[in-house]
């Protein structure tokens, strides 16, 4: 239990946030179509929706829909500004457990691969609670998170893996220096190569809708989508 | 950052974000720049009523902006009979989505935090022992 205690902020901004400003411009070029679910989301909502993208990355997603105002926020400052080029959207540097925004306020919100990166189970259900808070009464936030279930994907992780893994992000070496890429190493790896961890949190099926519930919100919708669990999260009324 | 995201940011602190006095954030030592956008008169008239009227009077006289006229302008205000965008829609969109804080200060009126905005972008972590 000792590796669990010292999780915590401390943690997540070395196995977290520090990983993400280093690998921002290469995680961007791997990052620019939208996820289906995600995109009907946002293309459904009616012109003029005022919402956040908390936990936005490169802003793919702010390019899906003009005719709305997103506000996005990373806790990367290199991705905020790869995100900050979306018009007419804005984009800021926050923390999803501490957003500059008015709570009860916002038409929708999305996040998406953003939770599993909370490295305790009171962070997870805190930050849902945050993005369930900015919501007006009747708003809708969309919620994505990794699956522990996946054994069709790469890393084939299935139901008897453990749920608090570090996943290698790999930034390759320059290929005009190493024209012999192929030849070395079979071609999966280089001298020149750098591997940077993250640290995920696999949701199970159900975790999800749990943590939504313990942070005061109702699913209206949930389900499974390439290696991802979503669930669309409603404020209880109260 | 433009003006119009102001209209949607507060203190970042648990303890001020639900207070009156945290919002609008006030501007300090702000440098403006003029960033053209394309006009979308559509989208101008459906960000109006979201619009916190107080707010954005406050936050042009802060940064020495033209005065905003004490009510907010009506739909029908925003285009002509001809349903062409009127001057006062023109203008709404130069304040909103093109006067941009290039770099400078957002101030809490609750507690004074002051955030920092450089290169456009406004930064709302907070130190650990505010948290």
């Amino acid at each position: 239990m000792a590796e669990v205690e010292y999780r915590g902020e401390n943690y997540e901004e070395q196995h977290v946030h520090t990983v993400y400003e280093q690998i921002a411009s290469h995680f961007s070029s791997t990052r620019y179509k939208p996820w289906p679910i995600i995109e009907r989301f946002l293309k459904e909502l009616p012109a003029g929706s005022v919402g956040l993208d908390i936990g936005c990355g490169n802003g793919k997603y702010l390019a899906v829909n003009p005719s709305i105002f997103l506000v996005g926020s990373d806790r990367s400052h290199n991705l905020a500004e790869i995100a900050a080029q979306h018009q007419p959207h804005s984009v800021v540097v926050a923390d999803i457990l501490d957003l500059p925004h008015q709570p009860h306020c916002f038409d929708f919100a999305i996040s998406i691969a953003v939770v599993h990166h909370l490295s305790t189970p009171e962070r997870r259900v805190q930050a849902i609670r945050s993005i369930v808070e900015s919501l007006k009464p009747g708003g809708k936030a969309l919620v994505y998170v990794w699956a522990l279930e996946q054994e069709s994907s790469r890393r084939g992780w299935s139901e008897q893996d453990t749920q608090d893994v570090m996943v290698p992000w790999v930034m390759r070496g320059s290929k005009k220096d190493h024209g012999d890429r192929h030849e070395a190493n079979g071609g999966h790896s280089h001298s020149s190569d750098k591997t940077f961890h993250r640290y995920y949190h696999l949701y199970r099926k159900g975790e999800l809708e749990q943590d939504v519930h313990a942070a005061d919100g109702c699913v209206i919708d949930a389900g499974y989508e390439k290696d991802n669990w979503w669930a669309i999260a409603e404020p209880t009324q109260r | 950052m433009k003006l119009l995201t102001l209209n949607f940011l507060t203190c970042a602190r648990k303890t001020c974000k639900s207070t009156a006095a945290a919002f609008p954030l006030h501007p300090k030592e702000a440098e403006l720049e003029q960033v053209e956008m394309d006009m979308n008169p559509l989208f101008i008239t459906n960000m109006l009523p979201r619009l916190e009227w107080e707010a954005m009077k406050t936050l042009t006289t802060e940064l020495g902006l033209p005065n905003l006229p004490a009510e907010p302008p009506s739909a029908e205000e925003l285009a002509d009979e001809s349903g062409e965008p009127t001057q006062t829609l023109k203008d709404l969109h130069t304040l909103l989505m093109e006067t941009s804080i290039a770099s400078g200060k957002l101030v809490c009126g609750n507690c004074e935090h002051e955030y920092a905005v450089k290169e456009g972008i406004a930064n709302f972590l907070l130190p650990s022992h505010m948290v």
